[in-house]
This record gives C-alpha cells, structure tokens and sequence, in this order.
C-alpha cells in the first residue's frame, strides 16, 4: 500500500518541481489578491489591521481554488488514471498522495507566504503564529474538500466555474474559524477553541474526501 | 480463465452490444474488430473492469472481477491514451508505470525493457522532447516487464510504431501465447502473428439501436 502511495506522491512532487513555474504562479495570485485590497478598502492602518485576517484567508483560499482543477485533470486526460484505477492496491492511498502532493505545491507556500503579507497589512505580531498554525491546520483541508470538487467536475465542459460553485459553500467554515482564530488571539480570547474547530473539521476531511473522491473517480472512468 | 457472460453495453443514450459473450483461455489472442465506434475499447475497458457493464458480467478464474486485487494483478491494461508524462523522463515514466501496476520495477530491469524496446539513448529524456511513436514504446515496453501477467488486454498497441517495432511488438504478443498467456486486443493494422487470432466484432452483437 505504501508503495504506490509513495510512488505517487514522488511523481507529483517531481512534476511540480519540473513545472515549478506554476507553483510561482500560485503564489503571486495569492500576494496579488491580499494587495488588491488597500486599492478597494483604502489604506487606513487600522482599518488594514482589522480586516488582514480575513484578507489573507480568502486570498489562500482563491490560490488554491485556481490550482485545484488541474489535481486530476491531466492523468484523466492521459490515461494515467485509468492505469491508477487498475492499481491492486487501494484507491484511497494513492487519492491522498496526490492530495499531499497538491498541499505541499499549492498550500505550503501560501502558508509560509502569509507572515510576510500580514507584515504588510500591519497585523498585530501576537496575531502571526495563530496566522500559520491556522492556515497549516486549515489548508489541508481546503485541499481535500477541493479535491473532492475536482473528481466530481472531471471531464466535465466548464468544470472549472463548476467546480469553484461546488466547493466554495464548503470552504466556509474553514475561513470562518480560520479568520476567526487571528481575531480571537488579537482580542485576547485566545485561538484555542478555533484551532481545535479546525482541526476537527481537517481531520473529518481526511477522513471523508478521499474515498468520497475515489468513488468520484471511479464513476468519472465509467 | 477470462470469461464475458450477455455484456450490455451502453454509451450515453446508444446501446453498443448486448448479449456479449466471449471465453478466452490459455494461449488464445483474440482480435476484437470493427469499424469505429463501434465500441472496440468499451469492450475492452468493460474486461479489464474500468466500466461496468450495464448487465452481464466479466469472470476472471471463475470469480467476478470487481475489484479484485488478484485480476489487478494478473492483467496488463494498456488503453488507447499513452499515459505518460511529457515532464518525466522515459525511465521515471515506466518505473512509475510499474510500480503502480503492482510491480517490483527495478531499475536494470526497466533499463534493459527500454533499450530493448530501441530507447536506450533516450532514457533520461523528457518525453516531451520525444516523437508520439517513442511515447508509446515507452508504454509499450511494459509489455517486456509483464510476462508474469497471464492477460493482457491491448488496445490500438500498433498505433504510430514504425515497421521494426510492429515487428518486435507482435514477437512479444506471440510469445507471451506461446508460453499460455491470452492477449486481447484491437488493431486497424494487419500484423502478422504468430497464430491466427479469434475475430470478434461488437457490432454483431445488436448494434445501432436506441436503448430506451
């Protein structure tokens, strides 16, 4: 079972690594997006301030969105899934390969990215680590409920508006306690109860969108 | 061993075939013929377990294939797509090809099957720099990797090679029958083997009608 898991998980790395280029491109959607918003809101620090958590979540949550109808895309056109479906060993081991894949390349850089922008809306640093640890809990699950979205759109003509409508309601609740977490830390709550949400909710993700995504998968093969 | 009992099958609102039936045993190549569309590969995607079939069923050893992990092991599918990665280097494309599949894939072993196959300069080439006829030899050199694999399933493997590979292509195909394996394929090429194959055409099997 490991095997095709790491076989697979290798693969998608060395193909993000040979088209790096679209991992930049990722990543500069995503400082974009953050800095189109002093443009709109006006540059008021305080106002700056308040709104940079929400900010920066919905603009990770847009750069994973670009990237996400490529996860299956290519091997359906390919003929790779078809080879992947035929696999002996479980569907579900090499799904979450790609899906890891797909963080790492997609939502890592976006998480290690956001310091530097929340740096440049002027957020409080007693908000910054609640920032990463709520965005390295939160992106994962972004990915798997996004994945799910992609195998259910696969093949389909305008997937990609489809699939933007399918997922975007379920990424809700992450953003909310997402956003909510930076806010709460700020304000002196404290982020426990956000963080635990988010976890909870990634962990319930994980558990779910990977067989959900190979049944997706197998019924687009059909 | 592979035995197809009244397969119906059905594209979008066109019924292809009904009442499919077809045995293949040890030794037997069986050549599925007909025009396009006239559901060639949904035939052989339906064998290999890829599509359901709307009714009927596909036995492997005597069992149903589902998802049986034993069938997996013992068919090698290769469709009409190459399924491999213009980014990865032929090498990188097999190994992972393999190793999907279930295979140990080592490297020499995957070295030799490419070399053999006439890429033995192109090994560490990114496909994307490569001609659609070595893409495939890629995918093909499988085939040299699989003997263990009693059923192999083959869809349009002839496309795009040129006449040495044809050549070197069906010596394998006839000796992976002489040694009991059964081959399954489809070609618009004459290609001469080395026994006679069994024709099947879907499209005697009620073509052309609407499925309501």
């Amino acid at each position: 079972m490991l095997r095709v898991f790491l076989a697979v998980l290798r693969r998608e790395l060395l193909l993000a690594w040979r088209e790096r280029v679209d991992v930049l491109v990722t990543l500069a959607f995503f400082v974009i997006v953050t800095c189109l918003f002093p443009f709109g809101v006006g540059a008021e620090a305080a106002q700056l301030r308040a709104i940079a958590p929400g900010v920066l979540w919905v603009a990770a949550l847009l750069s994973l969105l670009l990237s996400l109808h490529r996860l299956f895309e290519r091997d359906f056109a390919d003929g790779t899934l078809e080879q992947l479906l035929l696999s002996p060993e479980p569907m579900v081991s090499w799904v979450l390969a790609k899906i890891i894949a797909f963080w790492l390349a997609a939502g890592l850089p976006v998480v290690v990215a956001a310091p530097v922008l929340a740096l440049a809306f002027n957020l409080d640093p007693a908000g910054w680590p609640v920032l990463i640890e709520a965005l390295a809990l939160g992106t994962p699950s972004l990915a798997l409920i996004g994945a799910l979205g992609a195998a259910l759109t696969l093949g389909l003509r305008g997937g990609g508006m489809l699939l933007a409508l399918i997922v975007l309601p379920l990424f809700v609740p992450v953003l909310i306690f997402g956003a909510g977490a930076v806010e709460a830390e700020i304000s002196g709550v404290g982020a426990r109860a956000h963080l635990l949400l988010l976890g909870g909710i990634l962990a319930a993700a994980l558990a779910l969108a990977p067989p959900a995504c190979a049944a997706a998968l197998r019924m687009v093969n059909d | 061993m592979l035995e197809c009992r009244n397969l119906v099958c059905v594209r979008g609102d066109r019924l292809l075939f009904r009442g499919l039936s077809l045995s293949l045993g040890p030794g037997e190549l069986l050549r599925v013929v007909g025009p396009n569309g006239v559901g060639k590969t949904s035939l052989l995607r339906l064998v290999a377990g890829i599509a359901r079939p709307e009714a009927g069923e596909v036995r492997w050893r005597g069992e149903l294939i589902g998802r049986g992990e034993i069938f997996r092991r013992e068919l090698l599918y290769l469709g009409h797509a190459a399924a491999v990665s213009e980014q990865l280097t032929a090498l990188e494309n097999l190994r992972f090809a393999c190793t999907v599949s279930g295979e140990a894939a080592d490297e020499e072993a995957c070295v030799a099957a490419l070399t053999r196959f006439g890429l033995g300069d192109a090994l560490d080439l990114p496909l994307g720099v490569l001609s659609q006829g070595q893409r495939r030899r890629v995918r093909l050199a499988r085939l040299f990797l699989a003997a263990a694999r009693p059923l192999w399933v083959l869809d349009e493997p002839f496309t795009a090679l040129d006449t040495e590979a044809v050549k070197l292509l069906a010596e394998q195909v006839s000796a992976h029958c002489a040694a009991g394996g059964m081959v399954m394929y489809t070609t618009h090429q004459d290609v001469e083997l080395a026994r006679a194959s069994r024709l099947l055409n879907p499209g005697d099997f009620v073509g052309r009608e609407r499925a309501c």
